[in-house]
């Protein structure tokens, strides 16, 4: 008896692990989601060999995409190898026979947890992410089903309360990753937890978004050339992590989304997340020609829809606590 | 050539024909008819399960009628039932033309958000976005409604039940409504409080000029603001007219035992 026994075999899964009809049925759901932008679309989610909240959402939606012919790039957290990254890939490389890369420019299907990649997507791609906890409301209504009507009602008084109330307290918006946006002028909808950095990145960009939660079995996407905006007052501008005094560690590169990585000395260092752009920077670096696209934010850290993003310190007036 | 007399003309701006609603078997208002004019103080007086709650109720429109109409003389609501609107009309009609003050604040407010936010939430609502502007028009209802400011941005659950009566209150204001509804708004509090919570609303109404329907089944609280009352008896309307009139002089027997009890 050996485990080469014991185990299914591969030609015993359908095509992409999901059975065609749950195929079907999630497609529908996509087209359903880019149909009507940042609405929750239910669909049901199936068992797959990793747990639930370990990235079954995107997966699923990915697995219904791939095709022979794709790309497929996985991201965690920024990186391409980290342990969860390098699990799905290979498992979504088996499953559907499509091509694998770190590349971002390279990649057809973009599967990501919690981060957008630095390098600008262009048309004709998809960024699947990730979302544990789609529903923005949840923090202000627990009863889904009130939630619900209130999506419908478009009755997001609430949302903007809490904003008022962090304000009032604290001067600033608390919220970090997952800031609520409205997308559309409709919908307000969890951009899954992105740091604030990515959330303007939404905006009217060229690629497609799908956020899909496979524990809380919804779907929503954001389609290409879409206006998302996050929740601001118009005097309290909406900011960006500030990390304009972060210096990249190994490439010495500034104003792109970086991890802290604390020292022996009690002091920081800064390494850029997205490892696919790291190593095409160290690369270039030591003179081998690569292609990097053009980034969200330029090296002064504007971002590249002018006019999008204001700093507070660039806001006329300060209001009064 | 005479004109008629000019009360004869002016069209009421809250008027209700012929309310019914019933919970299962109980029927708890019955043909009840109500006007108010605009600037008038409506008192309903009752015991308690006569049904003057549930008129109110039905006046926020907060619950599905039976059978009646209801219309207020507003410019894009004027000859329109009220209780036909959809959710939406309905919940435009509520934030924007009707204040409602509860007996009990946890039904009107957001105790974990600050009273300053509790007001601002109206305000957000109709898509007020400035964070200046929000902080500027609360202040000014909760100043209104004497609130002390320096408190503003305490949550009601620490504050005390006459300054949570008086959060209401702002929160109900804020929009300007014409009609403002009050659910035996100073019930619950003591004497000395109750007084100036009193006050304070009757200002409101000569300032403002608003309608007010009050319930209570206080007859005092009825006496100092009410300049009609109606009084109600097993979802009945049994008496109504000038407040003097009805306290002074009853003529039905139920009014009578009503004001003698006061007494």
């Amino acid at each position: 008896m050996t485990l080469h026994n014991l185990v299914h075999q591969k030609s015993g899964y359908s095509y992409g692990f999901l059975d065609p009809f749950a195929k079907r049925e999630l497609r529908r759901r996509m087209l359903k989601g880019i149909a009507i932008p940042g609405c929750q679309i239910p669909y049901a989610s199936r068992e797959l060999p990793i747990a639930r909240g370990w990235g079954t959402g995107g997966l699923q939606v990915t697995l219904s995409l791939a095709g022979p012919n794709d790309i497929i790039k996985v991201i965690d957290q920024g990186a391409d190898d980290s342990v969860n990254a390098a699990n799905l890939r290979r498992f979504i490389k088996r499953m559907t026979g499509a091509a694998t890369t770190t590349d971002t420019t390279q990649a057809t299907l973009l599967q990501s947890r919690h981060r957008f990649p630095e390098e600008r997507l262009h048309e004709g791609q998809a960024l699947i992410l990730q979302v544990p906890d789609p529903e923005p409301l949840r923090a202000v209504e627990s009863d889904m089903a009130k939630s619900r009507i209130l999506h419908a009602d478009a009755d997001y008084g609430q949302m903007w309360l809490v904003l008022y109330e962090q304000l009032v307290q604290f001067g600033r918006y608390m919220q970090g990753a997952s800031y609520p946006v409205m997308v559309h002028d409709r919908y307000i909808m969890s951009p899954s937890p992105i740091p604030r950095w990515d959330t303007p990145m939404l905006h009217q960009s060229a690629h497609l978004t799908l956020l899909s939660a496979g524990r809380e079995k919804r779907l929503y996407a954001v389609p290409p050339y879409t206006n998302v905006f996050p929740l601001e007052f118009s005097d309290m501008p909406f900011e960006v992590e500030d990390q304009r005094t972060w210096v990249s560690h190994s490439t010495g590169v500034r104003n792109k989304f970086m991890t802290e990585i604390p020292q022996d000395d009690g002091a920081s260092s800064y390494e850029l997340s997205d490892t696919s752009y790291l190593e095409k920077i160290v690369n270039q670096q030591h003179g081998h020609p690569n292609t990097i696209a053009p980034t969200y934010y330029d090296e002064d850290g504007q971002f590249y829809h002018a006019g999008y993003l204001k700093r507070r310190d660039d806001a006329e007036s300060t209001p009064d606590q | 050539m005479l004109n008629p007399p000019q009360i004869n003309k002016r069209v009421p701006l809250v008027s209700a024909r012929q309310l019914n609603k019933s919970y299962g078997r109980l029927a708890a208002v019955r043909n009840v008819d109500i006007e108010a004019y605009s600037g008038e103080v409506l008192g309903v007086v009752g015991e308690s399960g006569s049904g003057k709650s549930t008129v109110l109720r039905l006046l926020n429109l907060e619950e599905a009628v039976d059978s009646g109409s209801y219309s207020l003389d507003i410019d894009d609501l004027r000859g329109k039932n009220l209780f036909d609107l959809d959710r939406f009309d309905r919940r435009a009609v509520q934030v924007h033309h009707i204040g409602i003050v509860y007996q009990n604040p946890h039904l009107g407010l957001r105790m974990r958000y600050s009273s300053s936010g509790n007001v601002a939430e109206r305000l957000l609502i109709t898509g007020e976005r400035t964070f200046a502007t929000l902080r500027e028009k609360s202040r000014d209802a909760l100043s209104a409604s004497e609130f002390p400011l320096d408190r503003m941005d305490d949550p009601p659950r620490v504050l005390s039940g006459g300054m949570q009566q008086r959060v209401q209150l702002a929160k109900a204001i804020a929009l300007k409504p014409r009609l403002l509804l009050l659910d035996e708004p100073t019930t619950g509090l003591d004497v000395s409080i109750q007084a100036t919570v009193l006050d304070t609303l009757k200002r409101i109404q000569r300032q403002r000029e608003i309608t007010m329907i009050i319930v209570s089944h206080d007859l005092g609280v009825i006496r100092t603001l009410a300049d009609r009352v109606m009084v109600m008896r097993n979802g009945r309307v049994v008496e109504q007219g000038l407040t003097d009139q009805i306290l002074e002089d009853p003529q039905d027997p139920y009014t009578q035992q009503l004001v003698h009890a006061k007494l």
